[in-house]
């Protein structure tokens, strides 16, 4: 049967893209019941203020590192340590500010330790073929003692810091939108460039999907792998400057805790699998915006934290079971029964 | 429960008898490890103040780990040492252990975190902070300076820890006297900045700017600097529109305090060997009864 033939219904149903956009949606409407002010939008202090600008402005670290781990986990690899690079690349913030260095180096200070983290984890997977999984869980467990030893470098017993700049960067606004917002579609539109303009994406692709095949076919499999994790490196510390420069404080110990996990979740939510192969950059963003909706909502809904955990766990249950082919292939089958 | 009384007289004369010369005192010391500001200051105000009180310390760092701990213990134990100080890392597994530091007679005391153990005898007593008074304290400042009619968000610390459920558990105790107060909204912020920024950025969404909103009370200062941070950022005034009341008195609150954007702390003391020191050593010197929890004192600090 040809696509073109195919009921509507049916035709959307056996796209994966609906899902991850319905649940979105259904979260979004749900909002609006559960507090009637939710779409509301306004003016304040120069920027647009509202929960909906909230779910993008929240969601950009996640997303951020989201692509990166999109990219690693194409090479069917996995990035643990995202989150104690992002917490690295905060402690540098801190660090190179007390030091008196210009606020712009210091960015490049805080990108560049993000890409050293990620060339360490390229390094172990691609050259020295440790598993993925636990060879990032060496920086995921050391990577916070090391963000708490670069503070401990200026006595670190009071790392806040003031700088125009990264705080501009993180919570200021051009034109009423938050700049954070502008330097996520920057970075995205960078790596959409590499990965679907250039020939990296088809590269990363094939290796996650057969690295011996690949590699005969005359890609250059480690490299690609070592290239990912840079990449991810580097997504890492972005999302450890937006995090640290929002409120202005380094805090190795608890920023971007747990991280890696919601961006892995916004990666398979968005229709990439583990076992590698594939990467939808844009529908990953998606994932990571259900994920922040769905802890806007929860924040916003008046329930007690005890209840936090347990409902992302149940939506995110519920949007991987509609995204199951089992599972749509039951429901597309009721359609089809039905005249 | 029983307020501890300072024992100056007894500090002092310790001190002119037994400082010149050798310690008079052997005491072992396990300590969890050294997270967070709190802990290290507390450790370095202990080893700081032995020498004062005779005290020849042995401080053992367990790095957060029990078995840490309870090697420590026994090599306390073998060593002879007058008496044991345990911050415990978690409340079970105690009995063992301290069971043989009562066959060797040596008193145990605990500070900080309890543990959960049948036989009480097994220890001499719990010298700690109690958080449901800070929680009280927090609770009873804002009972005052809102003459019982508040309208409260809560940031509350890592859900199910000991210190947040303590602290909510303390407030709730005051501000349920009073008809006209009432937590509207709470959430957890996990004792962090980023967490308490998130919080009332949600807050302030979800109660129209904080409509109505009389005050905020977060669990410990980090989540009230980020609270204040979100204020700030969605155009509101902390300490002005919002009474601020928070728990830990760090160094960056009192700052805040200055500038009249927190309103109150409850300080969670690390400076806390002179109230230890003293009931350790006497009862060394003299063993009687003592409560099962003498509770260190917290004080609130306010702006003004």
């Amino acid at each position: 049967m040809k696509l073109i033939e195919q009921p509507f219904v049916r035709r959307i149903l056996n796209g994966r893209a609906i899902w991850p956009l319905l649940a979105l949606a259904v979260i979004l409407i749900a909002d609006g019941f559960i507090s009637p002010g939710f779409y509301e939008i306004r003016i304040v202090e120069g920027r647009l203020f509202g929960n909906l600008i909230d779910i993008l402005y929240r969601a950009v670290p996640t997303a951020l590192i989201a692509l990166g781990m999109a990219v690693v986990i194409g090479t069917r690899g996995i990035d643990l340590s995202v989150g104690s690079i992002a917490a690295i690349a905060g402690a540098m913030i801190a660090w190179r500010i007390q030091a008196g260095d210009p606020h712009g180096v210091v960015l490049l200070y805080a990108l560049g330790a993000g890409i050293l983290c990620g060339m360490w984890n390229g390094m172990l997977v691609a050259f020295l073929g440790i598993q993925p999984i636990i060879a990032t869980l060496i920086l995921m467990v050391s990577g916070r003692g090391i963000g708490m030893l670069i503070n401990l470098i200026y006595g670190g017993t009071d790392p806040s810091f003031q700088s125009d700049f990264l705080q501009w960067l993180s919570t200021g606004s051009i034109l009423f939108i938050p700049t954070r917002l502008y330097v996520f579609a920057v970075i995205f539109l960078l790596l959409w460039l590499v990965i679907r303009r250039t020939a990296l994406g088809l590269f990363v692709e094939a290796t996650g999907g057969n690295a011996a095949a690949s590699n005969l076919a005359g890609v250059n499999a480690k490299l690609i792998i070592f290239a990912a994790y840079l990449i991810c490196g580097l997504t890492a510390g972005w999302a450890g400057v937006i995090l640290t420069a929002d409120t202005h404080t380094s805090d190795p110990v608890s920023v971007a805790l747990y991280i890696e996990l919601d961006a892995i979740l916004a990666v398979v939510i968005g229709g990439g699998s583990l076992a590698g192969g594939r990467i939808y950059l844009g529908m990953t963003v998606i994932g990571a915006l259900v994920i922040q909706a769905l802890t806007t909502s929860i924040l916003i809904s008046g329930l007690p934290p005890e209840y936090n955990l347990i409902i992302k766990a149940l939506v995110v249950l519920f949007v991987l079971v509609l995204q199951s082919d089992n599972a749509r292939r039951g429901i597309v089958s009721k359609f089809r029964r039905s005249p | 429960m029983n307020i501890l009384k300072p024992v100056t007289g007894a500090a002092v004369a310790c001190l002119m008898s037994g400082a010149a010369f050798a310690q008079d005192y052997t005491i072992g010391f396990s300590q969890v490890g050294s997270e967070g500001d709190w802990r290290p200051a507390f450790s370095k105000n202990m080893r700081d103040e032995a020498g004062s009180y005779g005290v020849d310390l042995k401080f053992a760092n367990a790095q957060g780990k029990q078995e840490e701990q309870l090697r420590a213990v026994r090599a306390f134990i073998a060593q002879g040492v007058d008496a044991i100080i345990i911050a415990p890392v978690v409340v079970t597994g105690w009995e063992d252990v301290l069971e043989e530091a009562a066959d060797a007679e040596i008193p145990v005391f605990l500070v900080d975190r309890d543990v959960d153990v049948d036989d009480k005898s097994l220890y001499v007593s719990r010298i700690s902070a109690d958080f449901n008074l800070e929680g009280k304290l927090a609770g009873s400042w804002l009972a005052t300076e809102s003459l019982g009619n508040c309208q409260i968000v809560e940031m509350q610390g890592t859900t199910g820890s000991a210190p947040a459920l303590e602290r909510k558990g303390g407030f709730e105790a005051v501000i349920d006297q009073f008809p006209a107060m009432e937590i509207v909204a709470t959430q957890s912020g996990d004792f962090t900045t980023e967490g308490g920024k998130k919080v009332m950025e949600a807050f302030i969404k979800s109660t129209d700017n904080l409509d109505g909103i009389c005050a905020a009370f977060a669990h410990n200062d980090n989540m009230q600097l980020g609270a204040i941070q979100a204020m700030k950022e969605a155009g509101l005034k902390p300490g002005e529109d919002l009474l601020m009341v928070s728990v830990d008195y760090v160094p960056a609150i009192v700052d805040a305090m200055e500038a009249g954007e927190a309103n109150a702390s409850v300080e969670l003391r690390s400076a806390v060997a002179e109230f230890i020191y003293p009931v350790v050593t006497d009862y060394i010197d003299n063993p009687t009864e003592l409560d099962k929890w003498i509770v260190i004192p917290s004080d609130l600090h306010t702006a003004d």
